[in-house]
């Protein structure tokens, strides 16, 4: 690419030849404002907060989606371009329900950020606002129109990340608006409740259902024993919302917390990704040796698992019949752990913390009582987990370093990849390679199944079979793969499918906003838990095999199929 | 007025090859792929000075020569047919009178760039010329015009007929493509501009329906022989929509340099008994109103430029005194604020409040203020708009701002000189 010389604010510099206005200003450390523009999307062009003025030219130019050429002369600070921001900015602000003060975005919010740093002290323009009835038909996703930009960055998420499509422009001119299908709310259509919508959207007008309150019912309930199980990827995320740097891990100070704040018992969801493995590794096995319908689908991502119900419902069969660690969890406290203790499990609350606006969704399903009562009772996000940190005037940075009880939290290695793209295919592999050979596996780290690549594969020997596994994250991704499974194209044994990019710690639940740079430094702090863990594969957790020896007694057998594993049915 | 354009219009029969050919049509496609490279077309019209007849007068050969340059198997050539600002049938009266003097403009048009496919985009309140054209371009197969091979030369070029569902914002050239694609009508930004990036991602040319009209002119005639009708600046004769309140309205055909008293009071015979006019809305609704002390302006794109105004797509709309100025505008606001596709800020919200304001003044409730502010919202429309619709919409608020600013004044102090605002006095706010 060759090199242009250009102009800004009368500075010299020379930029690769297509650079937008925005990327070279940043070279100058001038910080353009922006709305619609999202570092990991295509460009829009549509919010026009960005404008900037060009020498010779009567109209402003849109920084982020004009390139510069040869000779241009930019000047980003005039007057002309001051008062042209500001009142885009008055008339975004005229048709928007600014109340902030009951905002869910609240002091994380693009718009308040651009007001402060715009210096909006009096708006001109008249507010003509409709508000619209609030979309809260689900158990996950809430939409408020009335906070809504349309800036389109969700319907980008929805249609090109996760080609679903369950949102989109309706209308034209000023009754433009980013909506379900005319008439029907996001449970009258294949929504799949991914969240990905409200990771990307720069406001208030999409978020998770809020369950907190529900948490402190639970624990201000004497009559209530309350045990939370954390999910991988919330370690690695949670610090986030506390102003730490991305990918710290702060596991030990959320055990902590919720000691403090009166959780009768503290686990872990990786405990359950390590029996997850034990089943999913057995039943993979059992396909692989009689016969069943390969490739065999991982089942732990509920957004995956109701996309494929809605959209691929000809290959539920393929879809492995596990159930995902959260639900694991729930069954086996209202069971195994309430017998041990001795506790009528319909006094149990079990609480999950999850990083994805689905697990709500998940926890809800039908067939999720197989202890009689529904596994697991609530589900917050990340997100509300910080909220509720707040709410609770903690201050968890100065929490100690506590320890998950026994015996639901311990875990291994193999567990904490869950939580990022290819950990689910990683961690089996270390099982079903060992459980096969019965030899040990010399190189346990399965780098070309790690990064945040859409679709990867690699082709592993387990005895005397190639064994061909493919990992996608994202359901656009993960529809290339379907496809060629569907035609017949795909000659994998195993496929792993997150629904969210980047794996669950990108889930909807998380810190928002997780930028793709944000993303790889999460999954980082993800393989350094695991290649720091004393035991690095999930059959060698000890818990696990006594789980079996008391319990359970084998893989795949009686007690397993009844509790930890589900079945799953067309949806239209 | 003159008749080199449309000389054939309702002169021969719009579906028989051989009156055309007998009026001479196709010597100009014959001129071009039997003695000229691609490269010495593309020079006789720059030759020529033609500019785009869609609105932007854009120099047509320049921008052929963007998408000659390209380099790609698959090169588009979209006709523009879509004449959706109000006020303007011109297209329509050649695509009716005659519709192969358009396609063999198109046929030149794809030899000249190197395209291989083309696509009417008809406007859907034009059935009936859409079925003409269906019928012409499928004569023209027959007749060995269009298809493989054309005329036995080593050139394949094809049309296919598309139409809209109607909405304005599909006339302009980005919004028109992403139709034909498939997906709903709304701008994209530009660059990249079609002739790099356009259907399909490929290079493509969209011309409007006169501008390819003049091709086959151009070519029979020469270029030197063209430059005879028009000015210096602005080669070539121009067709008129005349509407509104003058005795002769309809499409007219002028040299341009014309005046556009010359066009109200000579070509149209003057003003409807005992109307009086007001001014001249010149381009359609997202034209530039000019008051009868402007009626001297050539209709030529240098002195048009001098006020600061474009020609549009050719729109005269004459309006007499008897209309609110600021009622008018209002109208026209509220078209727009029907037709933006909604993407961009600007005009997305901007026409709605420049309506809720005028709305204010018209019912004896504005103020000084918002006469400013009715200024800035206009200014933001027109300088931070996505596309051509939001940066025109505020045309007419902005020259009737500048030459009526009176009559705005007046509707604060509860006075419509017009007389058909009813301003009580009284009920004004903030005053
Ligand atoms: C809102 C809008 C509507 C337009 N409608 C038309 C139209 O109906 N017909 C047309 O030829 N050009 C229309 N244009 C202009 C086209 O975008 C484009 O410039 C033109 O077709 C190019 O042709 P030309 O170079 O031959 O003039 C419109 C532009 C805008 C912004
Ligand atoms: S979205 Fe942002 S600006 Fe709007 S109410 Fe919420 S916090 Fe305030
Ligand atoms: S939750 Fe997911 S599927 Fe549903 S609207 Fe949002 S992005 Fe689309
Ligand atoms: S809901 Fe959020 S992301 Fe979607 S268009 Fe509105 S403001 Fe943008
Ligand atoms: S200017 Fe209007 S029509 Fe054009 S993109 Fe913006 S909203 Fe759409």
């Amino acid at each position: 690419m060759s090199k242009v010389d250009i102009n800004i604010d009368g500075i010299n510099i020379s930029v690769e030849e297509g650079t937008t206005i925005l990327e070279a200003t940043k070279e100058l450390n001038i910080d353009i404002p922006t709305l619609c523009y999202h570092p990991d999307q295509t460009i829009k062009g549509s919010c026009r907060v960005c404008v900037v003025d060009i020498e010779n030219q009567v109209n402003l130019s849109a920084a982020c989606c004009t390139p510069v050429w040869a000779g241009i002369k930019i000047r980003t600070n005039t007057k002309k371009a001051r008062e042209a921001r500001k009142l885009v900015l008055d008339l975004i602000l005229a048709d928007h329900n600014q109340e902030c003060l009951s905002c869910v975005r609240n002091g994380n919010c693009e718009l308040q950020d651009l007001c402060m740093e715009l210096n909006i002290r009096d708006t001109k323009i008249e507010k003509i606002n409709h508000k619209l009835p609030i979309d809260d038909s689900n158990p996950s996703i809430v939409r408020d129109e009335s906070k809504c930009i349309k800036c389109g960055r969700c319907i980008t998420a929805c249609h090109d990340v996760q080609g679903v499509g369950a949102i989109y422009n309706v209308d034209r001119g000023s009754h433009m608006r980013i909506s379900t299908p005319p008439g029907k709310k996001l449970n009258e259509i294949p929504c799949v409740y991914c969240g990905q919508c409200i990771n990307v959207c720069p406001v208030g007008a999409i978020y998770e259902n809020n369950d907190i309150q529900k948490v402190w019912n639970a624990l201000d309930d004497e009559s209530k024993h309350v045990v939370v199980q954390i999910a991988p990827a919330i370690r690695v995320s949670l610090g986030e919302e506390f102003g730490e740097e991305p990918g710290s891990i702060v596991t030990g100070k959320i055990v902590s917390f919720f000691n403090r704040v009166g959780f009768d018992k503290v686990f872990d969801t990786n405990f359950t990704a390590d029996l997850t493995i034990i089943e999913e590794g057995h039943e993979f096995l059992h396909r692989l040796n009689n016969g069943g319908k390969l490739p065999m689908f991982t089942s732990c991502s509920p957004g995956w698992v109701r996309y494929v119900e809605y959209f691929y419902p000809e290959l539920l069969e393929n879809v492995s019949s596990c159930k995902s660690p959260q639900q694991m969890f729930g069954a086996l406290v209202k069971s195994y752990y309430a017998q041990k203790n001795n506790i009528d499990p319909k006094d149990i609350v079990v609480v999950s913390i999850m990083p994805c606006t689905a697990k709500k969704a998940e926890a809800v399903r039908e067939e999720m009582n197989d202890s009689g009562y529904q596994d697991v009772d609530i589900v917050l996000t990340t997100r509300e987990l910080g909220q509720m940190i707040k709410e609770s005037r903690i201050m968890i940075k100065e929490l100690p370093e506590e320890e998950f009880d026994n015996p639901l939290g311990i875990s291994t290695g193999a567990a904490a990849i869950f939580g990022a793209t290819g950990g689910v295919m990683e961690a089996a592999l270390r099982t079903v390679y060992e459980v096969v050979t019965g030899e040990e596996l010399s190189n346990i780290d399965f780098v070309s199944l790690r990064g945040i690549d859409g679709c990867k594969e690699a082709t592993v020997k387990v005895g005397d079979l190639d064994v061909n596994v493919a990992v996608a994250n994202g359901l656009e991704n993960a529809r290339k793969i379907l496809d060629m499974v569907k035609e017949g194209k795909a000659d994998y044994h195993f496929i792993e499918i997150m629904c969210c990019p980047g794996g669950c710690i990108g889930g909807g639940g998380q810190p928002i906003l997780g930028t793709n740079e944000i993303k790889e430094k999460r999954i980082k702090a993800i393989y350094d838990i695991d290649s720091m863990s004393k035991l690095r594969k999930s059959h060698e957790n000890p818990v696990v095999k006594a789980l079996y020896e008391e319990f359970l007694k084998e893989p795949l057998g009686e007690k397993s199929h009844k509790l930890l594993h589900t079945h799953y049915s067309p949806k239209s | 007025m003159v008749n080199l354009l449309s000389k054939l219009c309702g002169k021969i029969s719009p579906l028989s090859i051989k009156e055309y050919k007998e009026s001479g049509g196709f010597e100009g496609l014959e001129k071009a792929i039997f003695k000229m490279s691609p490269k010495e077309v593309i020079d006789e019209v720059k030759n020529s000075n033609l500019r785009g007849r869609g609105g932007a007068a854009f120099p047509t050969a320049l921008k052929w020569n963007f998408v000659a340059m390209e380099n790609s198997e698959d090169k588009f050539v979209i006709c523009n047919a879509d004449e959706g600002e109000p006020g303007t049938f011109k297209d329509k009266v050649l695509l009716d009178g005659c519709p192969f003097q358009v396609i063999e403009g198109m046929i030149i048009a794809a030899y000249a760039v190197g395209a291989n496919k083309g696509y009417i985009y008809i406007r859907g309140e034009y059935p009936k010329s859409k079925e003409i054209l269906i019928s012409g371009v499928k004569i023209l197969q027959e007749e060995g015009y269009l298809g493989n091979k054309i005329l036995g030369k080593d050139f394949s070029f094809d049309i296919e007929i598309r139409s809209g569902a109607g909405a304005y914002v599909c006339g302009e050239e980005t919004a028109l493509i992403e139709s034909i694609e498939g997906n709903p009508g709304r701008s994209r930004f530009k660059p990249p501009y079609p002739p790099n990036k356009g259907l399909w991602g490929k290079p493509t040319l969209v011309n409007n329906v006169e501008t390819l009209a003049n091709i086959p002119v151009i070519l029979s005639i020469g270029s030197e022989e063209y430059k005879k009708y028009g000015t210096e600046s602005s080669t070539g004769t121009k067709l008129l929509s005349v509407s509104g309140r003058v005795v002769n309205k309809g499409v007219y055909e002028i040299e341009f340099g014309t005046t556009l008293k010359e066009v109200v009071y000579d070509i149209c015979e003057g003003m409807e008994e005992g109307k009086k006019i007001k001014f001249v809305q010149l381009g359609g609704s997202s034209g530039a109103c000019l008051p009868e002390s402007l009626l001297d302006t050539k209709l030529d794109f240098d002195e048009l430029r001098k006020l600061e105004i474009g020609l549009g797509s050719g729109a005269v709309l004459v309006v007499d005194d008897s209309i609110c100025v600021v009622d008018f505008v209002k109208n026209a606001t509220k078209f727009f604020d029907h037709e933006s596709c909604g993407k961009c800020t600007p005009c997305r919200e901007g026409n709605k409040h420049i309506i809720k304001i005028l709305d204010n003044l018209t019912n004896g409730e504005g103020t000084e203020r918002d006469l400013k502010l009715l200024n800035e919202i206009a200014m933001v429309m027109k300088q931070a708009s996505l596309c051509g619709l939001g940066q025109a919409a505020p045309t007419a608020l902005l020259t009737t701002l500048k030459y009526f600013e009176d009559e705005y004044k007046n509707h604060i102090k509860y006075n419509c000189p017009a007389g058909t605002c009813s301003l009580k006095e009284g009920v004004a706010i903030n005053v």
